[in-house]
């Protein structure tokens, strides 16, 4: 059997708006990794990495291709499990508890640690449906019509799709298809959100749309957004963590901050080389 | 020829070329082969367009309601195929079933369930292995096990696992092939949300699999109808007066009637077994015609 994760009752915004104001020491940290190793087969891709993620933010993983931020991502909430070669070391811990123990059922972190990918990909059934499967093969309990409502209404979705909750989900443009997903992570009631490059596919104006969302969303919800625009990290994070090669070509951490210390005034280097465009 | 010729010598920046593009040889190559490529397509067609003729041209006049309603006789003009018909029907609906269930279970547990590693290396190419194992070989197999070790005699279940047996790496192969190009993202996304792997296979990978697998399905069940080797080898009658009436009766196919009937030494009856071809391919064709309509019409809203 799973232990429980204890969980962490919403909380209502009391936060600033403000990023200059961000200090992780000052927020609970939600996510703590330390020292993760990840391996595919003999490839040694993701080295040494430590982060915490603190409660009700925006972290943005930014950094070249190829650096292992997409990896890490995916080991949070253990969707490197599917990958048949992967090997994940070291420690991710979710309010305390180490997600990787035996001890933990990987389908209870995933509930509570939800995921948006970077291609939209929508269940191919309606729109209500898309919404619905999750609360419900997780056991909700109540009103489900009531409960799409408010989960679509919360990715700002609703008005647009309100008189067509039957209309299959592949039939919406490609910004929309992408908010149905995040409805979807937001369905199982997660307390953390990880995002995989959500608007990499999308166009300026629905990548905006998304960008606000993510805004709205933080006041309840913790996030991790991966992304190679720099720009949308500089918007939309309030901390920032820079990933690099090292000279094996490995990912590895090198460095992390408030978003705005980390744009306009980095500590190592290569944070600056590639915030500047003289690198990746 | 040169470059000019088509496009003119106004442009005076056009630049002349170092060396002969041939352009018109290239074009006539391609103009040839399309023919070619063209005469093999229609030899095809024809050649089926052929059988049929002259099928319906020996076994048209024998295609009339005895043929359904009547049971074997020395007399042509009273026979007809209902038991071979219905022992048929009989013997690919539970061959069919059977290689579907153990079929799709075990693609399930190839794709989904089970390590890669040297175990499954070797299932998977004893699978490959037996699609190509000759159809009589199945026979003597059904024979020992069935017939003989399951003391079952010749009977029409006996005939039907037989078949089952036979078709089954067809469906297990077309089975992992749908359940494999389910595209990744569908299980990500379940998985995503906090379902397990079972709930992941049942509500989004089967469905997405199924035009596949039931298309694989139907036309394994397709070549079972067809086969007659294995069912001589476990002992389908070839001359049966009266429809089965359990499964542990005796029977007999429509091929092996056919076969029955090619073989006489009169006239008629080479018409008679022109005849059953023709109601053989029209339940073939059909077949085949729903697995098509099953591929369009599940296949829709799909990724």
């Amino acid at each position: 059997m799973a232990t429980e994760i204890p969980q962490t009752p919403l909380r209502a915004a009391s936060v600033t708006q403000f990023k200059e104001h961000v200090d992780p020491e000052e927020h609970e940290r939600v996510i703590t990794i330390s020292d993760l190793n990840v391996y595919y087969g003999d490839f040694h891709a993701v080295a040494g990495v430590d982060i915490d993620i603190p409660e009700n933010r925006i972290t943005a993983f930014i950094g070249p291709s190829g650096c292992g931020k997409s990896t890490v991502l995916r080991c949070i909430n253990r969707m490197n499990d599917l990958v048949p070669t992967a090997r994940v070391e070291g420690s991710i811990t979710y309010h305390g508890t180490e997600i990787n123990s035996p001890k933990v059922d990987p389908v209870e972190v995933r509930r509570r640690i939800g995921m948006v990918f970077q291609k939209p990909n929508p269940f191919p059934k309606s729109i209500y449906e898309n919404v619905a499967w999750g609360a419900r093969i997780n056991g909700y309990r109540g009103d489900i019509d009531e409960h799409v409502e408010r989960t679509l209404r919360q990715a700002a979705l609703w008005d647009e799709v309100k008189d067509k909750l039957k209309d299959s989900g592949m039939a919406l443009s490609g910004g929309q298809q992408q908010r149905l997903c995040i409805a979807r992570a937001l369905a199982t009631e997660p307390d953390v959100i990880l995002l995989d490059e959500p608007a990499s596919a999308l166009d300026p104006i629905s990548t905006l749309k998304i960008e606000e969302l993510l805004r709205e969303l933080q006041q309840n919800y913790t996030i991790v957004i991966v992304t190679h625009n720099m720009q949308q990290a500089s918007r939309v994070s309030d901390r920032t963590v820079f990933f690099s090669l090292n000279e094996r070509r490995q990912g590895v951490l090198v460095e992390c901050g408030p978003t705005t210390k980390i744009f306009t005034n980095p500590e190592d280097r290569r944070t600056e080389a590639y915030i500047t465009g003289r690198f990746g | 020829m040169s470059l000019t010729t088509n496009l003119g010598t106004a442009a005076g920046s056009v630049r002349r070329h170092t060396w002969r593009p041939r352009i018109a040889n290239r074009n006539r190559r391609a103009r040839v082969l399309s023919f070619v490529f063209m005469l093999a397509a229609v030899s095809a067609v024809l050649l089926l367009a052929l059988l049929l003729g002259v099928l319906l041209l020996r076994g048209w006049d024998w295609i009339r309601l005895d043929l359904f309603t009547e049971q074997y006789s020395r007399n042509a003009e009273d026979a007809g195929l209902q038991a071979a018909i219905l022992g048929s029907i009989l013997l690919v609906a539970v061959s069919g079933v059977m290689a579907f269930i153990i079929g799709v279970g075990t693609a399930l547990f190839m794709e989904e369930y089970a390590p890669k590693g040297r175990i499954t290396d070797v299932l998977q190419t004893n699978i490959s292995n037996l699609a190509g194992v000759p159809s009589v070989v199945y026979g003597l197999l059904g024979l020992a096990l069935f017939v003989e070790m399951l003391n079952l005699g010749r009977v029409l279940l006996a005939g039907a696992l037989t078949m089952g047996l036979l078709i089954l790496p067809i469906v297990i192969i077309a089975s992992q092939e749908a359940i494999r190009n389910v595209p990744l993202g569908l299980r990500q996304a379940a998985f995503g949300v906090g379902a397990t792997r079972w709930q992941v296979i049942h509500h989004h990978v089967l469905p997405a699999a199924m035009p596949g697998i039931l298309t694989g399905t139907i036309l394994a069940i397709s070549r079972a109808i067809g086969e007659t080797a294995p069912l001589i080898v476990v002992g389908a009658s070839a001359v049966v007066f009266a429809n089965p009436d359990s499964f542990f009766d005796q029977y007999t196919a429509m091929p092996m009637q056919i076969y029955q009937w090619a073989k006489q030494p009169q006239e008629e009856f080479t018409q008679l077994a022109a005849a059953a071809i023709i109601v053989l391919m029209v339940i073939l064709l059909t077949m085949n015609g729903l697995a098509i309509y099953l591929r369009e019409r599940l296949g829709k809203d799909r990724w």
